[in-house]
């Protein structure tokens, strides 16, 4: 029994489960040489094209650029760069349909060209004194990705560390009409050779496997030349069958490996890259020209000229049709991609992209629209066609179920989409549609799960945070209240102990002398009586202070006038205490002196609560204008040249009105009685309503006076 | 005699097994994932509260103590399908009947923000950032759209915006593509 490395060097091909033999259509574009496209008018250059983010941005609008410039830089490992295709200006940086089956707008580059193709400075690299770590930057900075269609960043696939047995280059290109990769291997094979040689120098395959499907003779014939010279470089032809252009399909057809539920193909000691990539990797170490450019594959009846493109990346598919003679149908669908896997395009301004080998605008009769969905009759076809065993009915029906749990015992994940199942259909039924909307919904479910994780982490760690602060505030205040006590004891403890003593003892004296002492109760009559009076000339100021706008005034007032009472009450029961052995203090003065505290800070806290009562007055005078807060912000617009201020009134004005709403139930006092409330537990906001207040009122007698 | 020994015999083994029974029982006791922990772990952590409990674990809590298991609308009707199958009740239609179809996150319209910090202090995720006195601004990625910022603020400048769609999140929905007829 021969090894596996025995049987792969006699040539031995082996065979995967299932597959189509669609109508190939290739003749129509396989024959002709590659045109190369004048410059189109507009490049639309999508900031990502591959699969992974898009790199940061390095250009603005306006900006010249060369061709070749990197427009954007990879800064992580997921990211590879796009270039400028030719040299030009850029002139909108803007959302624009993406080429992909949702045709949502993705950020896009519009560059116009100047038809100068002034290049950048450029640098080859010697690829057999270079090191491993130089190639890799060097493809990934070139933007290379995986130009089959895919599109995986390349740099990855070929800087794998695991030991690699085979590399192969898949030159397969199985779905109709497509004929990109067979062209290029016709005109630039040495050129290939060479990208291979590169890929070899990284990854030390024991051998490379060209695959070539066995329609392509001229390609294989060419590949066969350029290889003579490498002994490990084995070219394998093998039976036309859709689809064996699948990575897991040629690893089959020619390893006779499979590569496991999950993994992937590196883990089995394989790594395939497309050949279109071989070549770009040639081109950006070699010439170093990064991947500006790319052979389309243009197709279909309605056009004239059917033929192969060397386009650049960016132009638009339009331009595209038309240099190829396009005369669309009424209804005319044009479609990105070939016709197993392609998708129709919703707009013909959307670029090519590095993945794109084909645009096909087919005629109705040459591929017609799809047909009614009947009823699945359980034939099973869809399951002898599946290259990928595995059983398309029950994948519909769990699909149509959206039983998650079962589609994955079926192993939905390892479905590679390639539509077989639905084009032997008798039912006409578009079951790969459904796969991909279940994929779409497990994706989004994991997704989903994923954040529901990270959103309970963050708020386990907030209710850590919290409760952390939470101790050490407490740990804080008991440490300062110790530091306080022992800040007393050790500073005038001993005085205030001495003191309560001595006033305890005068006490004692005054009560013991009884003669010369009054009675106990008319002390306290006393007190009474000058509790009495400090009330009363509280309220007769409160009264005095209440006349532009009686609530919120009195409320501020009543609030002094409490400490000013609890201030009198304190001096009184002090000047009561003292009144037989000293007489200086007078009842009048001990009231009078409360008065002129709260008088000195009563000036600031009544501005405030005035300005507050004119602001609120012009308000709703405001709303009884115009219902609306509108007015007010826009006088507050017109009178106030400072926008920052004007910005602050209206905010304010906002959240008045916010609240005003809230309590629309209440009848107007309340709400100002409410609102005032606010304003005295929130001074800093109170100070800015007045502040506001103060420069409207100033701008308003500026105005009237002048 | 006969009789006794046998009685002996039974007695002496229904000791000795019991005896390795209960050892194995404490030794080779399996930690299972306690309810809560598997329920909380099916809610979708949205923190919003509309379930009527302070957070996803309180209501997880509250429904192995019995509660009902239709009262989480960002969940919607796939998760009150999983936990019926956990809880073995039946799934019911959607208690509040206001089912969440669209994924929403906040967004504060950043000129009008005063920058009070209140909404700061509602997100039970921490997704909002800014000062005192500074522009605030939710980061898009860890919003869960709870809703819970949208009162406190006082001028009223957060939205609950749809979260667009991008070609990652797209549903292949075909039909909802506008095919434009090329003429």
């Amino acid at each position: 029994m021969p090894s596996l490395f025995q049987q792969i060097q006699a040539g031995v091909i082996w065979d995967f489960h299932g597959g189509v033999h669609p109508p190939p259509r290739k003749q129509q574009t396989s024959q002709k040489p590659v045109a190369v496209m004048p410059l189109p008018d507009r490049l639309y250059i999508p900031l990502r094209q591959h699969i992974g983010v898009a790199g940061q941005l390095l250009v603005k609008p306006g900006d010249q650029v060369l061709k070749g410039q990197p427009l954007t830089a990879a800064d992580n490992s997921m990211a590879v760069p796009v270039h400028a295709p030719t040299s030009g200006i850029v002139r909108a940086i803007m959302p624009h349909t993406s080429p992909h089956p949702s045709a949502l707008p993705e950020l896009t580059l519009l560059l116009e060209p100047d038809g100068l193709e002034q290049w950048r400075p450029r640098e080859p690299l010697n690829f057999a004194t270079s090191d491993k770590m130089t190639l890799l930057n060097r493809i990934q900075d070139s933007g290379i990705a995986g130009m089959g269609g895919a599109g995986f960043p390349t740099h990855l696939k070929s800087g794998v560390t695991q030991p690699v047995d085979y590399l192969i280059i898949n030159a397969v290109e199985c779905e109709p009409y497509i004929s990109a990769d067979d062209l290029l291997m016709q005109e630039a094979a040495t050129t290939i050779v060479k990208g291979i040689d590169i890929l070899c120098r990284l990854l030390n395959p024991k051998a490379v496997l060209i695959g070539i499907e066995d329609d392509k003779p001229i390609a294989a014939a060419a590949m066969m030349a350029a290889c003579n010279q490498r002994e490990n470089y084995l070219v394998r032809t093998v039976p036309t069958k859709y689809p064996s252009g699948g990575e897991k399909q040629l690893i089959q057809l020619l390893t006779n490996k499979e590569v496991p539920n999950g993994r992937r193909p590196v883990d089995i000691g394989i790594v395939m890259q497309n050949v279109g990539t071989a070549f770009a990797i040639a081109q950006a170490v070699l010439d170093d020209q990064p991947l500006l450019s790319r052979i389309v594959t243009v197709a279909g009846d309605t056009l004239s000229q059917p033929q192969n493109v060397l386009a650049l990346l960016g132009t638009p598919v339009s331009a595209l049709l038309d240099f190829c003679g396009f005369q669309p149908e009424s209804s005319q669908r044009v479609i990105m991609g070939g016709p197993m896997m392609g998708f129709a395009l919703a707009d013909l301004s959307v670029p090519v992209v590095k993945t794109t080998n084909c645009i096909l605008a087919p005629s109705a009769q040459e591929l017609p629209a799809d047909t009614k969905e009947m009823p699945c009759i359980r034939c099973s076809s869809c399951a002898d066609a599946c290259p990928a065993s595995l059983l398309p009915q029950q994948l519909l029906w769990y699909s149509k179920a959206k039983d998650t749990n079962k589609l994955a015992e079926y192993n939905l994940a390892d479905c590679i989409e390639c539509g077989a199942c639905a084009y032997v259909c008798p039912s006409e039924i578009p079951l790969v549609q459904y796969y991909r909307v279940a994929k779409a919904e497990i994706r989004e479910q994991q997704r989903e799960a994923l954040k529901a994780e990270q959103a309970k982490a963050r708020f386990e760690a907030r209710n850590a945070r919290l409760e952390r602060e939470k101790q050490q505030r407490a740990e804080r205040n008991q440490q300062l209240a110790a530091a306080r006590q022992q800040q007393q004891l050790a500073s005038g403890a001993s005085d205030a102990v001495a003191d309560a003593l001595a006033r305890i003892k005068a006490r004692q004296a005054q009560q013991t002398d009884g003669a010369a002492g009054p009675d106990k109760a008319v002390i306290q009559a006393e007190r009474e009586q000058k509790k009495q009076q400090a009330r009363e000339y509280q309220q007769q100021k409160a009264a005095a202070n209440t006349e532009p706008a009686a609530q919120p005034a009195s409320d501020a007032d009543s609030k002094a006038a409490a400490v000013a009472a609890a201030v009198a009450r304190a001096k009184a029961k002090k000047a009561a205490d003292s009144v037989k052995t000293d007489d200086a203090i007078s009842p009048a003065t001990a009231t009078d002196k409360p008065a002129a505290d709260s008088s000195t800070t009563d000036p600031r806290q009544a501005a405030i609560a005035a300005a507050i009562a004119r602001a609120k007055a012009k308000k709703a005078g405001a709303t009884e204008v115009a219902t609306s807060p509108a007015p007010e912000i826009s006088t507050a617009d017109t009178s106030t040249t400072d926008p920052r201020k004007a910005a602050v009134a209206a905010a304010l004005a906002r959240a008045k009105a916010k609240k005003a709403a809230g309590h629309a139930t209440s009848p107007e006092p309340a709400t100002d009685a409410a609102a005032a409330e606010q304003a005295i537990e929130d001074p800093r906001k109170a100070a800015i309503a007045a502040a506001i207040a103060r420069a409207k009122a100033k701008k308003q007698a500026d105005s009237e006076n002048s | 005699m006969t009789l006794l020994t046998a009685l002996i015999a039974l007695g002496s083994l229904a000791l000795i097994f019991g005896a390795v029974l209960g050892y194995a029982a404490i030794r080779f006791k399996v930690e299972s994932d306690p309810l809560v922990e598997q329920i909380d772990d099916i809610l979708p952590q949205t923190q919003c509260g509309q379930c009527g409990y302070p957070g996803c674990r309180p209501y997880a809590e509250a429904i192995a103590n019995g509660d009902d298991i239709n009262k989480c609308p960002p969940g919607g009707e796939a998760t009150i399908r999983k936990l019926a199958d956990l809880m073995g009740v039946d799934a019911k239609p959607l208690d509040a009947a206001q089912t969440e179809a669209v994924k929403r996150v906040a967004y504060i319209r950043e000129d009008e923000c005063i920058g009070c910090t209140k909404c700061i202090q509602a997100c039970p995720v921490d997704a909002i950032v800014g000062a005192s006195k500074l522009m605030h601004t939710v980061l898009v990625d860890e919003c869960t759209g709870c809703d819970l910022c949208v009162e406190p603020c006082p001028v009223d400048c957060i939205d609950m915006v749809p979260l667009s769609a991008t070609p990652e999140r797209w549903k292949w929905d075909l039909t909802a593509i506008p095919v434009k007829v090329v003429e």
